[in-house]
């Protein structure tokens, strides 16, 4: 059996995948979102006093969780139309502080003494089984009618309108969504470390889930998969640095994006990797 | 007399104290091909803005098949079926041929975002097979069937207006805009522009032509109209127009 320290690896750079997917999905879209870390919170609190206070099901707690995610992300949503690029980054990054210095003060949620007592349930399968239904949700959003939305509205928002797509839905479907998957790994998270606070949430947490996504590359959510997985579990791999890790960490980090600024799964790349996929198909 | 599928009244549009389109009428015949042509800056590209619902207009109405669609989004036109493609193409960089004509179905087809999740596992939706068979059936019409899992990027430049006429298309559209199509294409890649435009109003598609290479305006289109500084200036039947002595004056100036 694997031990316990592999499982909380396995657990951690799992909801690390989780939210590198959930920064993916309204990236696909074109949509900038730096405030990922306040919709796990809002899944993590909910789910939290759900079965702290009212003793609720992990699993409806779980939902919850998400539903709470997306509903704000929707109500993100809605101010991020107007706004693009830098912009969007900037005001998703302020609702993600709005985020944090709302549990900050919230008696009822502990406030910043964080918030105890949160009984064990997430185990690596429930991890692993969100995972499984995200990639393949992933792995057949690309070749539908909304992926190709998505990527069209990422490539030319006013082209796309011109060819008959409602931006203003699809947009907000991206960011409700993107919040749904925030919150559910939120949730996970909150279950799995049994006690959180508003820092967990903060802008570093957003930003490295921003960083995993394109450090594995944007072109495909296959980059989020790949680059929340080792970037989490690197520093694992680094003990033996000791003191430096973190040095080395982040050296690592510039190198490699200095080297492959789109990120380690590139167009070229990706097109490689399904062409072989499709001659080993073709032979088998 | 067949019925007008457009009819423009009035149409002004300003940027800052300029003044792009003024006071345009204009009718477009079900059935017709239609051309635009004027010299640069003449407001062509702002009334295909317009019409799309690219842009807004400071006063006038627009009517399509008897309805107004003032200040409907641009996404609702196409719906009705009113699509155009732009004269600095705007392909889908980062998407195939194919998924540029699939996004072109886009309202034409339904599914929203938990769609993936739904159906067969492993088995593309029904939806989804018919979308990508009526995506073939367009390209093969304007001969880039072979192309269809390039990247669009790749397309040489006239394969690329080929390619945004195939994008239109999918919509199903009643009128298409065309925002100089032969712009940058060589004699040869005209002539097949020519077959391929003709090809398409023979289906039933209406067409309105933004164009400067006279030869294809003379040959296509069954009326004219001429815009200089914002304003129609000449309409009629092309070689009428041509003769047409303010027309002359637009293009070479006065002695």
């Amino acid at each position: 059996m694997l031990s316990d320290h592999t499982v909380s690896i396995l657990i951690f750079a799992g909801i690390d995948v989780i939210m590198a997917l959930s920064f993916y999905l309204p990236a696909s879209a074109g949509q900038l979102s730096a405030g990922q870390g306040g919709f796990m919170a809002l899944g993590a609190y909910t789910a939290a006093y759900l079965t702290v206070q009212y003793g609720v099901p992990f699993p409806i707690a779980l939902a919850a969780g998400g539903m709470i995610g997306g509903l704000v992300g929707l109500a993100v949503g809605f101010p991020a139309l107007r706004l693009r690029g830098l912009y969007l980054v900037l005001v998703t990054f302020g609702f993600g502080e709005m985020v944090r210095v709302l549990f900050l003060n919230a008696p009822a949620f502990g406030g910043p003494g964080g918030f105890a007592g949160i009984p064990p349930a997430t185990t690596v399968w429930h991890v692993l089984g969100l995972l499984i239904v995200l990639v393949y949700f992933f792995t057949r959003l690309s070749g539908s009618r909304m992926g190709r939305a998505f990527a069209a509205l990422r490539d030319d928002e006013a082209a796309a309108e011109a060819m008959g797509v409602n931006s203003t839905y699809v947009k907000l479907a991206a960011f409700t969504a993107g919040g749904v998957i925030a919150g559910l790994g939120g949730a996970l998270y909150a279950h799995y470390t049994l006690f959180i606070d508003p820092e967990a949430f903060g802008v570093g947490r957003s930003l490295f889930v921003m960083l995993y996504a394109v450090f594995g590359g944007l072109a495909s959510f296959w980059g989020a998969v790949v680059g929340a997985s080792i970037l989490s579990v690197l520093p694992e791999l680094l003990r033996w640095v000791k003191d430096w890790r973190e040095i080395f960490y982040g050296v690592l980090v510039l190198v490699m994006m200095l080297v492959r600024p789109q990120g380690l799964l590139d167009p070229a790349l990706l097109a490689r990797l399904s062409l072989r996929g499709e001659r080993v198909a073709a032979r088998g | 007399m067949s019925a007008s599928l457009l009819a423009v009244d009035g149409l002004t549009r300003t940027f800052g104290s300029l003044v792009v389109l003024s006071k345009l009428d204009l009718t477009v015949e079900a059935g017709q091909i239609h051309a635009i042509i004027g010299p640069n800056g003449a407001g062509k590209t702002t009334f295909f803005n317009l019409v799309t619902g690219a842009l807004a207009a400071d006063s006038g109405h627009i009517s399509f098949d008897g309805r107004q669609i003032d200040g409907l989004p641009a996404y609702r036109r196409t719906a009705l079926g009113i699509c155009r493609t732009f004269q600095n193409i705007r392909l889908f960089g980062s998407m195939t041929v194919l998924d540029n004509v699939l996004l072109g179905l886009h309202c034409r087809t339904h599914g929203g975002l938990l769609f993936p999740l739904l159906g067969v596992p492993f088995r593309p939706a029904k939806a989804e097979a018919l979308a990508r068979e009526r995506a073939h059936e367009i390209l093969e019409l304007v001969g880039l069937a072979l192309r269809a899992r390039q990247a669009a990027i790749e397309l040489p430049y006239g394969e690329q207006r080929r390619l945004e006429i195939a994008r239109a298309l999918a919509s199903a559209p009643k009128l298409l805009l065309l925002d100089e199509p032969s712009a940058g294409m060589n004699t040869q890649e005209t002539l097949e522009l020519e077959v391929l435009i003709e090809q398409v109003n023979r289906r039933g598609v209406t067409i309105l032509l933004i164009e400067h290479k006279m030869s294809l305006v003379m040959k296509l289109s069954r009326t004219v109209t001429v815009l200089n500084f914002g304003q129609k200036i000449a309409e009629g039947p092309p070689a009428l127009v041509q003769r047409d002595p303010r027309v002359v004056e637009a293009y070479l100036g006065t002695e």
